[in-house]
Parts: structure tokens; C-alpha cells; sequence
């Protein structure tokens, strides 16, 4: 799994029938103290996040092993969120 | 899934049989503010895409999971169309706006 942060949603009206009433979230990847350090991509979100949200993301074909998503043309799902992130003890990130 | 944008296809006539019949647009990938980067691919249209349209698109097995890309030597499909997109509460690319 990745640790992202949602920055945005998606929305479009033409999309495969499979996933039509899923929620499109923009995601880019953090580090471990929650700075974003890569691309935004997007994924299907199955925990309600929102906009600021660390979350975590699985990606390929893990992604299709929940009940919302099976066999349907997705790569990413937001499948936690993060309440808090703890390195070497310490906290690192806490959810506001 | 990546947000890309449809910048041409690609015509073949000589193909896998699994694919007679399926639209292959050249996409990039964009930024979330619909800025394009990167190298192109190409990806199976399954929803009438156009030039110009920003787009979803899943990769690898994901790129199977349509009715038109199952079981096809297939690697990214089109899997939405996007009307708009909205980064921190703001509205940064719309449909027909650029």
C-alpha cells in the first residue's frame, strides 16, 4: 500500500457501467510524515475520505479484492484512512 | 487509475483478433489540473472518447475488467470520461473550458 493524501474528486458522467456510483478521488503520495513527493493518480474511495484525508491506496490487481470494486476496470482503491502515522516511536502525522 | 489526455489514435490493420474493432487513442498523462507530462501510450477506448478529452484510464489486468478488453491482450482501458475536476473545494479543468 502507498500513503497518499486526497487533494481532489474526479467527476464524469460517461464511465463503465461497472463503476458508476463510485467515488473518484485525486490522491498523491507522501512520505512517511505525510508531505506529498509524487504524481496524483486517482482512485476508487470505499471509506468515505475526503479532501486533506491521509489515506492508504492498494493498487493493481489488490485492488479488485473488495466486494465494490470486483471485477470492475480499476487499479487503485483508498481502502484506510489515516488516523495517525508513528516512526521511531514518535508521531509523526495525527489527523486534525 | 491515471488521468490522461486523448491526443490522437492509432489505426492498425494488422492486429491481434481480439482486437478487430477497438478504438486505440494515444493519451498522456496530466497533472490534476489537466497539464500533460510524460510519455504517451495508448489505451482502448470502450466509452467514445474524444481528441482533446481528459480521461481514466486502468492499467494492467484492470485494463481487462471491461466487456470489450476481457481476456484481450489489452494492458490500459479508457474507464471514464471526465466533465470536471475539483482540487481543494476549487473547480481546475472542465469539459469543453480549455
Amino acid at each position: 500500500m502507498e500513503i497518499a493524501r486526497v487533494i481532489g474528486t474526479t467527476i464524469s458522467t460517461i464511465k463503465d457501467e461497472k463503476v458508476r456510483g463510485s467515488k473518484l478521488l485525486i490522491v498523491r503520495q507522501t512520505n512517511a510524515t505525510g508531505e506529498i513527493v509524487g504524481k496524483s493518480y486517482v482512485a476508487v474511495d470505499l471509506v468515505d475520505a475526503g479532501v486533506g484525508d491521509l489515506v492508504l491506496t492498494g493498487q493493481g490487481s489488490s485492488a479488485r479484492q473488495t466486494y465494490q470494486t470486483k471485477d470492475c476496470p480499476v487499479d487503485a482503491v483508498v481502502m484506510a484512512v489515516i488516523d495517525h502515522l508513528e516512526v521511531d516511536g514518535e508521531v509523526v502525522f495525527r489527523k486534525t | 487509475m491515471r488521468i490522461a489526455k486523448v491526443i490522437g489514435t492509432t489505426i492498425s490493420t494488422i492486429k491481434d483478433e481480439k482486437l478487430t474493432g477497438r478504438k486505440l487513442l494515444i493519451v498522456r498523462p496530466t497533472d490534476e489540473t489537466g497539464e500533460v507530462y510524460g510519455q504517451p501510450y495508448v489505451a482502448v477506448d470502450t466509452l467514445d472518447a474524444g481528441v482533446g478529452d481528459l480521461v481514466l484510464t486502468a492499467h494492467g489486468s484492470g485494463g481487462r475488467q471491461t466487456y470489450l478488453t476481457r481476456n484481450s491482450p489489452v494492458d490500459a482501458v479508457i474507464m471514464a470520461v471526465i466533465d470536471h475536476m475539483e482540487v481543494s473545494g476549487k473547480v481546475v479543468w472542465r469539459k469543453g473550458s480549455i
